[in-house]
């Protein structure tokens, strides 16, 4: 490759890296806030499917990307409240339930989402933040998912609010000590449903990202693991938002390798550069945890981290 | 509240699991009333379509068969305490190494080179799973998460060798690796068996399903390794004190769960498919794990749990035809399934001693004392 290939290939991955890193951004902010207070919700891979089918409709129907959005967060808030509501039923495990999610969420939206293979919706607005750049490379790189930004603003306001609100401090409470949560007087499963609900809500723009910017349509194979990768983003990230975001970046990135190779022409093993964010996170999971201890950050009455 | 007696635990293990998949079917047929369609003939479509005829039962056998292999690789680990969902990609990758073992060897073409197609399958499928299994014992990952991103990665190399190194320049429109050896494929049970028999061209692999199923479950009842691996999953804490080296049963229970779902994939090219291709992922091992749950991790009831969702998945295709209903309304109707099965646990221990409305209580108070006595 030529000097200038190198640099259109690296212009894509960063491109690639918000463009592919905003649905990672979204469904681990929403898993950091569900696993603060105390529950794991692998089903939220179930979520971004689901959603993404909703909001893909709910803007074909409406017209409105931004009605299709909110469609896609009430969506994915109602899947999430059902896995809150059976994780309170005694003797039901979260990463069962998780499970069962999982498989509800894509059957019912490929049910629902047989009619929207086809048809075109109305996409949400790109940001062309290359405006003042010549070189179409650049522009096409920096014209960012005007979602992208909501959820900068929203990893920082969750930090914020982790440690400095009342809503927040309770939410960490009920997550790190379910007996001090009891002893104030809060209900743990109302806190712990509603953490839930509201992370699933937020997962649920995700989906709208995937289906209403990038890659923009709907189809059955939309989101093959996205969901699952940025629950486990999560235990890297150590349950802080801000760095749910840097994490979210990164695996963007190493999702935009694929394409970018390919638009630059390379495409054998596309498969191969394709699995890359799995065995990536697969190894960044290897590399943080330990048998030993409970990895630093995690939330105490967390399964996952035990 | 009545005293437990010692009918009430089993009498439970199938009142629980088949109250949950009545309301299953009772919520798919609203589901489905909503739709506009008539959710009687929708019910009686789904049992028609699995279980209706001879060509039905076929159907629903040969699909069967894979459901009791991807069931016990989640029951295995899960007797052991793992939570491990690895089925669909130790199937695929079972398929590819039972489709890739010609490759690179000569095979004698008779039973033998069968035997050896399947055992490569299932050592594919042990690896993977144990993988996930390893992981968790020595660095601590949690072994649903691992286990899932593993069955992607899996998914990756099955389509990176099946469309690249391994393709069959004769597959054009759907690439296949080069069909498996006349001789080594696995024929039907009963060799040229009519058509309108129930068991009809129903190939070996139920009958190792069945096996493998019965084999498993007496391994945990009857042998003190089965045991042991029990005690595991009973509690880690207590094996590890008594001395039961937990790390090695757990990655055993995992490579055994995975081996299974191997030969599954490995049975599946074998005996349907002919070649590794697309079709192959289906999401066989994920209907497992719903089979797993629903039979609550027991083998022996595995089998009559696997032919019920194979033949729901067999009923598909008719609901599909007849009332118009996407071909996705299994998967709905598997996942309320799963839904309920969790949600009736929590009933557990508690269906033969309701907490009964005061009224009542003052009422009945003597005659329940009488009777607890």
């Amino acid at each position: 490759m030529t000097g200038d290939a190198w640099v259109d290939l690296l212009l894509a991955i960063i491109g690639g890296a918000v463009r592919v890193g905003t649905p990672f951004l979204f469904v681990s902010l929403g898993e950091c806030l569900t696993e603060k207070s105390g529950r794991i919700n692998l089903g939220l891979e179930g979520v971004l499917v689901f959603s993404a089918m909703v909001g893909f409709g709910g803007s074909y129907l409406t017209g409105s990307p931004w009605l299709g959005v909110l469609a896609a967060g009430l969506s994915g808030a109602l899947l999430a409240l059902l896995h809150g509501l059976l994780c309170s039923l005694p003797r039901v495990s979260d990463i069962a339930t998780g499970i069962a999610l999982m498989l509800l969420g894509a059957g019912l939206a490929f049910y629902f989402g047989k009619p929207l293979i086809q048809p075109q919706a109305a996409q949400i607005p790109s940001l062309a933040l290359g405006a003042w750049s010549s070189s179409p490379q650049v522009q096409s790189a920096l014209s960012i998912n005007a979602l992208f930004p909501i959820g900068l603003v929203l990893a920082f306001l969750m930090a914020w609010g982790f440690g400095n609100t009342r809503w927040g401090l309770v939410v960490r409470m009920a997550g790190d000590s379910s007996d001090a949560a009891r002893a104030l007087g809060y209900s743990v499963n109302g806190v712990r449903i509603a953490a839930t609900c509201a992370g699933g809500f937020i997962a649920g723009l995700g989906g709208a990202s995937l289906s209403l910017y990038y890659p923009g349509s709907w189809n059955e194979g939309l989101s093959s693991g996205q969901g699952l990768i940025a629950v486990a983003l999560v235990i890297f990230a150590r349950w802080s938002p801000v760095r749910c975001l840097l994490a979210a970046l990164l695996f963007g990135g190493a999702g935009a390798i694929g394409p970018a190779l390919q638009s630059v022409g390379v495409t054998g093993g596309y498969y191969l550069y394709n699995a890359m964010p799995y065995a990536l996170t697969l190894a960044i999971l290897i590399a943080t945890c330990s048998p030993k201890r409970s990895i630093k950050g995690a939330p105490m009455e967390l399964g996952v981290s035990k | 509240m009545s005293a437990p007696r010692p009918w009430h635990s089993p009498l439970e293990s199938v009142l629980l699991p088949t109250l949950a998949l009545a309301g299953a079917l009772l919520l798919f047929g609203l589901f489905v009333a909503l739709a506009g369609k008539s959710p009687i003939e929708a019910w009686t479509l789904l049992f028609k379509g699995a279980f209706g005829d001879a060509f039905s039962w076929q159907n629903t056998l040969q699909r069967a068969a894979p459901l009791m292999l991807t069931a016990l690789a989640v029951a295995l680990p899960a007797r052991a305490g793992l939570t491990v969902i690895g089925g669909e990609g130790a199937l695929v990758l079972g398929a590819l190494a039972c489709a890739g073992l010609p490759y690179v060897t000569g095979l004698p073409g008779n039973w033998v080179g069968s035997l050896m197609v399947l055992i490569a399958a299932a050592v594919a499928g042990a690896v993977w799973v144990a993988l996930a299994g390893a992981l968790r014992q020595w660095r601590g990952v949690n072994e649903t998460i691992s286990s899932l991103l593993l069955g992607y990665i899996a998914i990756a190399l099955f389509k990176h060798f099946v469309e690249g190194p391994m393709r069959d320049p004769a597959s054009l429109n759907k690439p296949s690796t080069r069909p498996l050896d006349e001789a080594l494929r696995i024929g039907p049970i009963i060799p040229g068996g009519s058509i309108d028999s129930w068991l009809g061209d129903v190939h070996w692999g139920l009958v190792w399903g069945l096996a493998l199923c019965v084999i498993v479950g007496l391994w945990l009842s009857f042998t003190a390794h089965g045991f042991s691996l029990r005690v595991v999953g009973g509690n880690a804490r207590a094996a590890r004190l008594v001395g039961l080296p937990t790390d090695r049963l757990i990655v055993v229970a995992c490579a055994a769960g995975g081996a299974c779902a191997g030969l599954a994939g490995g049975l599946e090219v074998a005996a349907v498919h002919t070649a590794a291709n697309a079709s192959l992922i289906a999401g066989l091992g994920y209907t497992g794990i719903l089979v797993s749950f629903v039979a609550r991790h027991n083998p022996w009831a595995i089998p009559p749990v696997a032919i019920l969702f194979g033949g729901f998945g067999a009923a598909g295709s008719l609901l599909q035809r007849r009332l118009e209903l996407p071909d996705a309304s299994v998967l709905v109707l598997q996942g309320f399934a799963f839904v309920f099965i969790l949600a009736t646990e929590a009933l557990r221990g508690k269906l033969f001693g309701w907490p009964m409305p005061s009224v009542l209580k003052l009422r009945l108070t003597p005659v329940v004392k009488g009777s607890a006595a």
